[in-house]
Formats: structure tokens, sequence, C-alpha cells
């Protein structure tokens, strides 16, 4: 040790390494406390709703009796839901990335456009909920009897929903259009893609942005062509960050129920959906219902049981998501 | 040096100059690069050094800013003309990086995707087993050529890289300080390497290692700040001669102060 | 096989020096029986020979010098590449001196003076196969046959001081051939500095393996 009076270091070693042990009790303590409210969560809806999942939980539809109350509809509007919002929101939410970060020039609108994009992550669901209301559910009322549209095309309105238009693509039967698409499923999940492309581009850009660039060059410098250094190098390696991002904003997705209260999911659909022009309920609305209602049958158990239920999708989304990044990940 | 210049040139310069923006990063650089050669280019940093390789492969292209004024002639073909297609040229004119850069894929994959983005119509395993062996790295990665490109140490990924490199069956092999991430076997390795593709390829290295620059090559270009306009930091041409004279009796009095150490 | 291409040019310039070498030892035997003939056309053509010796001896050592600036030649590499070039440069004076010879066979032309011919014979024989021996071993890196050369120099400064004497005599008997005998002293001291940078020759070999000079010059070279 220097023991020279004249330094400058006032080592102070004592006080320093106090003041770490204490920080690290204060950050423990914070993680402590997170958990623990989780865990509190859980047991209590573990004791109120444990005896009531029961086959009938999955079996039966919505009923006034609770003994014969089930939530079949909602699990299976939920999955049709986000099948089809991940669908939907894939490729365009990817193509997006792609473009701003491989092709389109840095210049002003570029910015303009991430910036956006990075503020409409941010908007209230609800906010999308009534967009998707306007757009996709309502379509601004152009295909109804009065609107300019149908009088200047000379539309045929009134079978449809909202006494609106119902043709079939190239005459084929069973390819069956509606405008608006009203309450339908088919407007539901538009709505939830509108809410979760945001999200789904901002993580894949991050993903192709972490491609090292150097894999660019050294693909370019190999004699390959924009789209082959893209599609054979960039993407492989970003793509399970891309997954994850999807997934992740899809278990996010699962759980909104704003905006589809909006679009008109009903809560008691007593039958399953055929097509997506059908009508149909998801599982936070079911719970939200279940909870309103006086018995306490419904508001506690029931409802209990149904967040258990919904909490385990939502954790085997999570699951998959982190199974598919810990396989796919490229270790440099 | 006349000799040498009699030779077929493959690559030749006519007052190329680039610039970043508004800032010239090398200006009016002439010079003739001889077939089956290896030219090393050398001098201080920020001189445009690795830029002007980059010109020989239009990989230029993929910086916006930058801006290429004069010719490159490949084959007496002029490569800055509006009607080259680039992707054309970095077929012919292979690059190796300054840090090894494998794809994440197996080896022969590295190896393969050049050859595939190319259309290469051949038979691809022979197609792999040749480049290997002309970088000297077939006997130690034979055996499983399915390992990931990643799993091989420095050296081994250089040679990778550079066997990645001639799959595409290039006339001329650009090597941006190839060895500087690497240690002293490894940096010989490659050097020996070079010395072995000399006689079916054209080499042209970029290096900050002097000493590497005098084993291995038989040309040096000496590329340093031009003394009119300082403050500028634009780089030209100082010398260009045989190694051996470059660094046993060069003419220009900068570049001895450089390769003496005495820079600055 | 690491630094290859080095290690080829440096056999290449050993082979030179080789080829200089020998036409060193044929240089000196030539010049030896010229003047032990009196052949003077002979010595006059040895005398422009040596231009070439001296043209050889420049592009070795550019050659070398190349060599070290291209290559950094570290320890040993260096050593050798040092030692050679000083090789070299023995080597031609050691062809200064045949020319030196072949230039006092000129100048006594064919005046007759008592001379020790069979002993001046012997030196330059026992010389030249001390410098074959030498660069042999030098090449080889061969210690042993290196350090055994230097006692073949004991036996020429033997025979140069007996010539030497016998020279002086004859100048002190005869007063007239004291020029031309002094011509004879040239020569046999030529023979026997020829012999004393054999010897350096093989100090720089024990150099080259082990970075020590060892001083192998035996007695004292002084007329006493």
């Amino acid at each position: 040790m220097n023991n020279n009076l004249q330094s400058d270091f006032r080592e102070n070693l004592k006080s320093r390494h106090k003041i770490t042990r204490w920080f690290y009790i204060v950050l423990l303590a914070c993680l402590l406390v997170g958990l623990l409210m989780l865990t509190a969560l859980i047991v209590d809806l573990a004791v109120e709703g444990r005896e009531w999942i029961r086959p009938e939980l999955f079996l039966n539809y919505h009923s006034r009796k609770p003994e014969q109350a089930g939530m079949k509809s909602a699990i299976i509007g939920s999955l049709i839901v986000m099948s089809l919002t991940g669908l939907f929101s894939f490729p365009l939410g990817i193509g997006a990335a792609i473009y701003l970060e491989e092709y389109a020039r840095k210049n002003w609108l570029t910015n303009f456009i991430n910036i956006n994009i990075n503020n409409l992550a941010g908007v209230p669901s609800i906010v999308y909920g009534m967009l998707g209301l306007a757009v996709f559910g309502r379509m601004f009322g152009l295909f109804s009897t009065d609107s300019w549209l149908v009088k200047l095309l000379n539309l045929k309105v009134g079978e449809g929903a909202l006494n609106g238009l119902q043709f079939n693509l190239f005459g084929i039967p069973w390819l069956e259009i509606q405008l608006p698409f009203h309450k339908s499923l088919l407007a539901g999940a538009l709505t939830m893609t509108l809410l979760i492309l945001p999200v789904v581009i901002i993580t894949s850009r991050e993903a192709i942005r972490s491609v090292p660039n150097t894999i660019r060059e050294a693909a370019f410098g190999l004699g390959a062509t924009k789209w082959q250094v893209v599609s054979k190098q960039v993407m492989p390696i970003a793509f399970p960050g891309i997954i994850t991002g999807i997934i992740l904003s899809l278990s996010r997705a699962i759980g909104e129920t704003a905006p589809l209260i909006i679009m008109g999911a009903f809560t008691y659909v007593p039958f399953l959906p055929k097509s997506i022009w059908d009508q149909f309920t998801v599982m936070p609305i079911q719970i939200y219902n279940w909870i309103t209602l006086p018995q306490t049958e419904f508001r506690v158990n029931l409802a209990a049981a149904g967040i258990l239920v919904f909490l385990t999708i939502l954790l085997s989304f999570n699951a998959v998501a982190v199974f598919l990044r810990k396989k796919f990940e490229i270790k440099w | 040096m006349k000799e040498e210049l009699d030779n077929s040139i493959i690559i030749s310069t006519k007052n190329l100059s680039v610039s970043y923006g508004s800032q010239e990063a090398f200006h009016g650089i002439t010079f003739d690069i001889p077939r089956n050669r290896i030219v090393a280019i050398i001098g201080p940093s920020g001189c445009g050094k690795s830029t002007l390789i980059r010109c020989f492969n239009r990989m230029n292209d993929l910086v916006p800013s930058a801006k290429v004024a004069g010719d490159v002639f490949y084959n007496g073909q002029n490569i800055n003309g509006s009607n080259v297609d680039a992707v054309q040229v970095r077929r012919q004119i292979g690059m190796v990086f300054q840090k090894p850069n494998p794809f994440p894929k197996s080896i022969y994959e590295n190896i393969s995707f050049g050859a595939k983005v190319n259309n290469y119509q051949g038979n691809m395993d022979e197609l792999v087993e040749k480049s290997l062996k002309q970088a000297a790295l077939w006997d130690e990665v034979k055996d499983d050529l399915t390992k990931s490109g990643l799993a091989l140490s420095g050296g081994q990924q250089q040679r990778l890289c550079i066997a990645r490199a001639l799959a595409t069956e290039p006339e001329v092999i650009l090597m941006d300080e190839p060895a500087s991430a690497l240690d002293p076997i490894a940096t010989l390795k490659i050097e020996e390497l070079m010395q072995e593709l000399k006689e079916q390829y054209t080499i042209i290295i970029v290096t900050h290692n002097m000493q590497q620059a005098s084993r291995a090559s038989d040309l040096t270009a000496f590329i340093s700040l031009d003394r009119t306009r300082i403050e500028e930091r634009v780089g030209v041409l100082v010398e260009y001669d045989l190694t051996e004279n470059i660094f046993f009796k060069p003419a220009e009095k900068e570049t001895e102060d450089y390769i003496s150490g005495r820079f600055g | 096989m690491p630094r290859e291409f080095f290690e080829r040019k440096i056999k290449q310039i050993q082979d030179e020096i080789l080829l200089l070498g020998s036409m060193i030892e044929q240089a000196t035997l030539d010049a030896t029986a010229a003047f032990k003939n009196r052949d003077i056309p002979t010595s006059k053509t040895l005398v422009e020979e040596d231009q070439m010796i001296n043209d050889k001896r420049f592009a070795i050592e550019n050659a070398i010098l190349i060599q070290m600036a291209t290559q950094q030649p570290l320890a040993h590499d260096l050593r050798l590449l040092a030692s050679m070039l000083i090789v070299t440069n023995e080597l031609e004076r050691m062809g200064d001196y045949a020319k030196g010879i072949a230039n006092n066979t000129i100048r006594l032309a064919d005046r007759e003076i008592p001379t020790p011919v069979r002993d001046i014979e012997k030196m330059a024989e026992i010389g030249v196969g001390m410098l074959h021996k030498a660069l042999s071993a030098f090449f080889k890196e061969d210690i042993k046959v290196a350090v055994s050369i230097p006692k073949e120099d004991d036996e020429i400064d033997a025979l140069f001081n007996k010539c030497y004497q016998s020279i002086v005599n004859n100048m002190i008997a005869n007063s007239k051939i004291i020029d031309d005998s002094s011509l004879l002293l040239w020569i046999v001291h030529d023979l026997e500095r020829f012999a004393d940078r054999v010897v350096n020759i093989c100090e720089r070999t024990v150099f080259i393996k082990s970075g020590e000079m060892l001083e192998m010059s035996s007695n004292d070279d002084e007329i006493e």
C-alpha cells in the first residue's frame, strides 16, 4: 500500500463497499416485491378457481347457470383471432421492416416514417378499436343504401352485414365477401393487426439491424445482388429475433379487451364461428363478462378459473417464443 | 520496375479520386498492377488505402456518400462506366476483409454461397474441396464440412474467408489488412498462402504491417497525405516500385521516413 | 513450411558465395603456378579477372542487404546474414591477394632470383585447402571442423617465417636483388594473410551457431 500522505486518493474503502452491499439489498427487495405480488395473485386465483377447472369449462358455452357455464367459444375465438392476426401482421410487418432497414434511403422521409411508427406503438389500444370500427367495421358507411358510392356504382345492398353488400368473388360459391366487415372475426383480426403492427415492425427492424454489417459486406463482395444478400444472409440471421417479436406481440394482443369490445365482439356467443364472417368472442371479454355478473360463482370462481386458463395459454405462447429464440440463436 | 510494367497489366487506375461528401479521401492516383503479382499498399492510417482497393470491386457503391472520379480499368475495360454491372465485377475481383467474417453457416455453405448466387452449374462438392485446398484449409476441416464456420479459430476463419472468395473463381483477390486480427503464426500462414496463390491469381493487399509488405509482396505502393495541403488530409500516391527498392533504396524521402519509423 | 521463400533465397546466396569461393581458390592456385613459371600472359589475365570477383562480391552483398531489408531476420538468421556479408568481404580481399601475386609476377618479369618456390607452393596449397574446408564448414555450421582448421594456419605461419628468413638472408647476401626480393616478401605475406582470413571465416562459423566471437588467431603474426 502506498503510505504516501501526500496522495490525493482518499480511498474510503469501507464506506464504498457498504454502499455496494446496501444497493444489492435494495435491488433484491424490488425484485422480491414484484415476485411476491405475482405469487400472491396466482395463489389467490388458484384457491378461488381450482375446483372450477373442469371439462365443462372447456366444452360448454356460456350459460345463465354457473354449473353449466364454460368458455368454449371464447377460447376458440381467441385462438382464431390470434392466428389471423399473426397471418396478416407477419408479412406486412416483416416487409415494412425489410424495406425500412435495407432499401429505404436514410433521409428525412425515412426518419419521419420511423418516428411515426414508434409513436403508433404507444397509442392506447382503445383508439385502435375505434379505428377498426370505422375502417373495417363500418367502412365509413360506404356500403349503406344512401351512400354516394352505392348510388354511383348502383350496388345491390341489403343482404350483407349492416344491410351492406354481399357478393361472391369471381362467382365462386364459397368465396363470399361481405362489405363492410361489421362484427366479424375478420374485422377483429384486422384491428388487432393494426394494433400490433408497429411493435412487429420495430422488433423486426431491431432484429435486422442486429445482423452485423460485415456479413452484408462479405455477401456483396462475393457478387450477390441486394435481394440475395437480404434473403439468403440477413433474413436467416434476423429470423429468430423476428419470430420472437411476433410471438410476444401476439401474446400481448391476446389479452386486449377494449378494442374488441368496441369492434363489437359479443359476450354471449353460444356457437362456434364457421367462417371469418361470423361473430365471435374472446377470453378477456368472457372473463370480464363473468366478473360483472352478481353470482359469486361467476364473479369469483369462474372468473378465477378463466384467468388461470388464459394465463396458461399466454405463458405457453411465451415459452414457445423463448424456446424458438434459444434454438435458433447464433453464437457469434 | 520497367520489366514488371511491361508484363500483362490486369488492373490500372487513371487519376482516381474518391470523396465522402465534401471530404476527399484520396486524389489523382494512377498506377498499374501486373498480373500474377502481389502488390502491397502501405501508408499511415486515414490516407484512403482501404477506400482505394474498394474502388477495384465497386464496394464504394455501398456507401451512399462516396463519389468516385477517374477511371479503373480491369482487363482494359473501365469498370467505373455506367454500363458495367458491379455484381459481375465482384465475382471476378474477390475480397477478404480485415476481421474474419464467415457466415454463421456450415463450412460447406460458406463456400458454396458465392458460387450459388452466381448461378454455378458445376459440381459443388468439387468446387468446395478445391477452394479449401487452395486456401490451405482442407486438411484441417475435411472430416466435417458441416461444422459451423464460427467454430474455427481466427486464423482458420480467415482462411475460410479466402476459400470463400476463391470459390467464385476470381482473377484478382483484394485483401484489406487480412492478418491484422491474427496472431503471428496465423499471419505467417496467410503470407505463405499468398505466395502459393500468386501463381494463379493477382493479389492486392492493404497492410499496416510493413514487415508483412516487405516480406510478402513483389511491388509496393506507398500512399501518404498530400504535403501540399496537409490540413485537408488527402491521400496521394507517393511512390510505387519493386518492394526490394522501396525497402532498400526508396527514391522519395517521404517513403524513407515512413518505413524507418521517422514519420510525423 | 514456414519461411520457405526466405530459406530459398538464402540458399541461392549461399551457392553464390560458394561459387565466389571456388573462383578465389582457382585464382590463387593459378597465380601461384603462374608465379612459379613466370607466366606473364596468365598473370595479366588473372589481374583482369579480379574485376569479375569484385562484381560478384557486390552482387552478393546487394542480395544479402535486400534480404535484410525485406525479411527482418532475427537471432540466428541475422547472425547468418551478417556473417555472410563479412565472409564475402574476406573472400574479396583474398581475391585481391591472388591479384597481388599475379601483379608481382608481372613486375618480376623473367629476372632470376633465389626463391623458396617449393615453400610458396606449399603455402598456397594448404591455404586453398583451408579455404575449401572452411567454406564448407561455414554453410554446414560444422563447429568441430571450423575449430580444427586454425591449426593448419600454424603450419602456414611456420612456412612464412622460414620463407621470410630465407629471403632476407638472400637479400643480405646480395644487395642487388633487394628490390626484386622484396616483391617475394609481398607474395609470401599475401599468402600468410590469406590463411589468416580463412581463420576469420572459421570464427564467423562459430559466431553464427553460438553468437559468441571466439578469437582463433593462434600465434602472433608479427614479424619477429
